[in-house]
């Protein structure tokens, strides 16, 4: 009898406590849901009644004029057909030094393999930093170039090891060497047999990439002089944060100005959030993969 | 341990000229595969870290690495004599501290809550939310704080509008608000990610272990103390160490978008003088002193932590 009702007992404070859970994750929802909802509704209201403070569940006067805005500035076009080189050049760049390096330094039987991950080891704890980095780029003639912009960030030693960890822990070494028996090369060996095994590496390491290169604006900062080679995040620095407009400071002038700023917002995050589920997939993936120790 | 069992593989022992000179061109190939992030590396990793001799030269651009004069310590010492050296150092460590102390435990928190429901689909939901701002880039994430926090429109000045509040402060320009609105938005936008390898660390648990627990009477809070707890504990040490280690680290990107005219007395950090001494206004040498200073507290720190981890789990991370 006393057993039973210290059973209720503790049922009770556990209901207690899945309450408390329940209560605090829908407490976290709200706190990183709202702002984003009120990004996107922004976007879509009269700017006058956001100032008013009218505005807080739904869009008030909805209507797409921010939308037009944006897109007559053409330099939102320019900066985005930029980014989308940039990022398909960086990502590009980034599998085809990234995965067969980090292939070679996880074969076993490869002899110069220790000494290259220190060697690569090394380049990911230490760099020069930004002045000597700079005067490198320079001096490569690569100032104001697409290279600077995919070349520099083409090898990251973070990712190699990922990717190495991946390899050496999902192709055996059985079918290595019965590909070596059948007489197979090892670069045949890589691009025919390690690549199509290894289809979730390249998806996480290809996100990785896209994302980071999607989203960075320093390197852009530091090596890109001339505007018609400058990236989206770039241009929306300009206009959000520095309050670059056209010329004029009529109170149209800054009304409109105040106006495209969310819907520029939802436009230049609109690509990310469209691959987000599967980022979130490899994401998580990835994560779990650079955690285990190869 | 694991190093005491050899690959017992002594079967092609056979050291024909034949294999060895095949074995030559199958490593031919691997040389080739590695070569090209060998070349990349060396370029944009090796080359600017001898680049960093500059730091002891003063160097004109002209006379390049090489040629440019020696003058030892000079740089340091006019950083070290300058008012901004307190002030940048300062700012980092205190900016930086303040971030681990409270950007830190929350990760943990929310992985140890979120084990805790039961309901798939609104733990899915939950995570899809939280690991969402991870992805929204520091230009935009910025851009929002602005919008949302400015006293005159968005939802900041809604709010005190609303409570009356006649005159509120500016929280992007106030000095005092910098930290906190730099920390709390960097929460906001990270913690879900930070979770995941908690959350993943807490899946590993051996679900005979709830159920002897809940056998023994153990309440739901009993079980995250003694189970979940002990079982994240490792992890949570070796990401602390991890942290500890990048103390000196203030990232550039979000400090310096956040930057204003009326907050810099906060919020001018070492990452963000090196970058306006060294190409805003072009002193190459003088830049690349204060970097190297960064650059050899940060190797301390490591080595440091490194050690302290090797001590504490047996788990080196170098």
């Amino acid at each position: 009898m006393a057993r039973n009702a210290n059973k209720v007992k503790m049922a009770k404070g556990d209901l207690a406590f899945t309450i408390i859970t329940y209560i605090i994750c829908i407490l976290i929802f709200v706190i990183i849901a709202y702002p984003l909802y009120f990004v996107v509704i922004a976007s879509f209201s009269n700017p006058d009644a956001i100032q008013r403070g009218e505005m807080w569940f739904w869009p008030v006067e909805p209507s797409f004029s921010a939308y037009a805005e944006v897109f007559q500035r053409s330099e939102v076009w320019r900066g985005y057909l930029n980014t989308i080189i940039y990022t398909v050049g960086a990502t590009a760049f980034a599998l085809l030094f990234t995965l067969p390096a980090a292939y070679v330094v996880g074969r076993k039987d490869f002899p110069l393999r220790r000494p290259l991950m220190v060697f690569f080891l090394i380049a990911m704890y230490f760099n020069g930093g930004i002045v000597p980095t700079y005067i490198q780029i320079m001096n490569l003639n690569m100032l104001d170039t697409f290279w600077a912009m995919v070349l520099p960030t083409s090898v990251s030693v973070y990712h190699l090891i990922i990717a190495r960890t991946f390899f050496s822990s999902t192709i055996p070494d059985s079918l290595r060497e019965a590909a070596d028996l059948d007489g197979c090369s090892n670069v045949r060996f890589f691009f025919t047999i390690v690549l199509p095994l290894s289809k979730a590496i390249v998806a996480v390491i290809g996100l990785y990439t896209a994302v980071a290169s999607w989203n960075s604006y320093m390197n852009a900062l530091i090596y890109l002089q001339s505007d018609s080679m400058k990236p989206l995040q770039i241009v929306l620095r300009a206009i959000l944060i520095n309050n670059q407009r056209d010329a004029g400071s009529s109170v149209e002038v800054v009304r409109k100005a105040e106006m495209l700023k969310y819907a520029l917002i939802v436009v230049s995050t609109v690509p990310i959030m469209c691959v987000y589920p599967f980022i979130q997939k490899y994401f998580a993936k990835g994560v779990m993969i650079g955690s285990v120790k190869g | 341990m694991a190093n005491t069992a050899p690959a017992a593989q002594p079967k092609n022992v056979k050291s024909s000229f034949d294999i060895m000179l095949k074995q030559t061109v199958k490593n031919w190939q691997l040389i080739l595969m590695v070569l090209p992030a060998v070349i990349i590396v060396i370029l944009f990793n090796y080359v600017p870290m001898y680049g960093v001799t500059i730091a002891f030269q003063d160097y004109t651009p002209s006379l390049g690495f090489l040629g440019s004069p020696w003058v030892g310590f000079k740089h340091f010492i006019r950083f070290f004599n300058s008012y901004n050296a307190a002030l940048t150092i300062r700012n980092t460590v205190l900016l930086s501290i303040y971030t681990l102390l409270w950007s830190f435990p929350i990760p943990v928190l929310l992985a140890l809550m979120l084990n805790q429901v039961q309901q798939a689909k609104f733990k899915a939901t939950i995570q899809t939310v939280t690991y969402l701002p991870y992805f929204i880039s520091t230009v935009v994430m910025v851009s929002i704080l602005n919008l949302f926090l400015s006293p005159e429109r968005g939802f900041f000045g809604a709010v005190t509008d609303l409570l009356g509040i006649a005159n509120p402060v500016n929280p992007i320009t106030d000095p005092t608000l910098f930290r906190s609105v730099y920390i709390a938005s960097g929460i906001w936008q990270g913690t879900g990610f930070q979770s995941i390898v908690y959350l993943a660390t807490l899946s590993g648990v051996d679900p005979t272990l709830y159920e002897a627990a809940m056998i023994d009477g153990a309440s739901k809070f009993q079980r995250i103390r003694h189970i979940d707890f002990p079982t994240l504990l490792p992890t949570v040490t070796i990401m602390f160490i991890m942290a500890c280690g990048g103390l000196m680290n203030v990232g550039f990107e979000k400090t310096y978008l956040m930057q204003n005219q009326l907050n810099l007395g906060v919020s001018e950090v070492l990452s963000t003088y090196v970058y306006k001494v060294g190409l805003e206004s072009a002193q190459y040498s003088f830049s690349t002193a204060i970097n190297l200073f960064n650059t050899v507290i940060n190797i301390f720190l490591l080595l440091l932590m490194n050690w302290l981890s090797d001590k504490m789990s047996q788990t080196s991370l170098l």
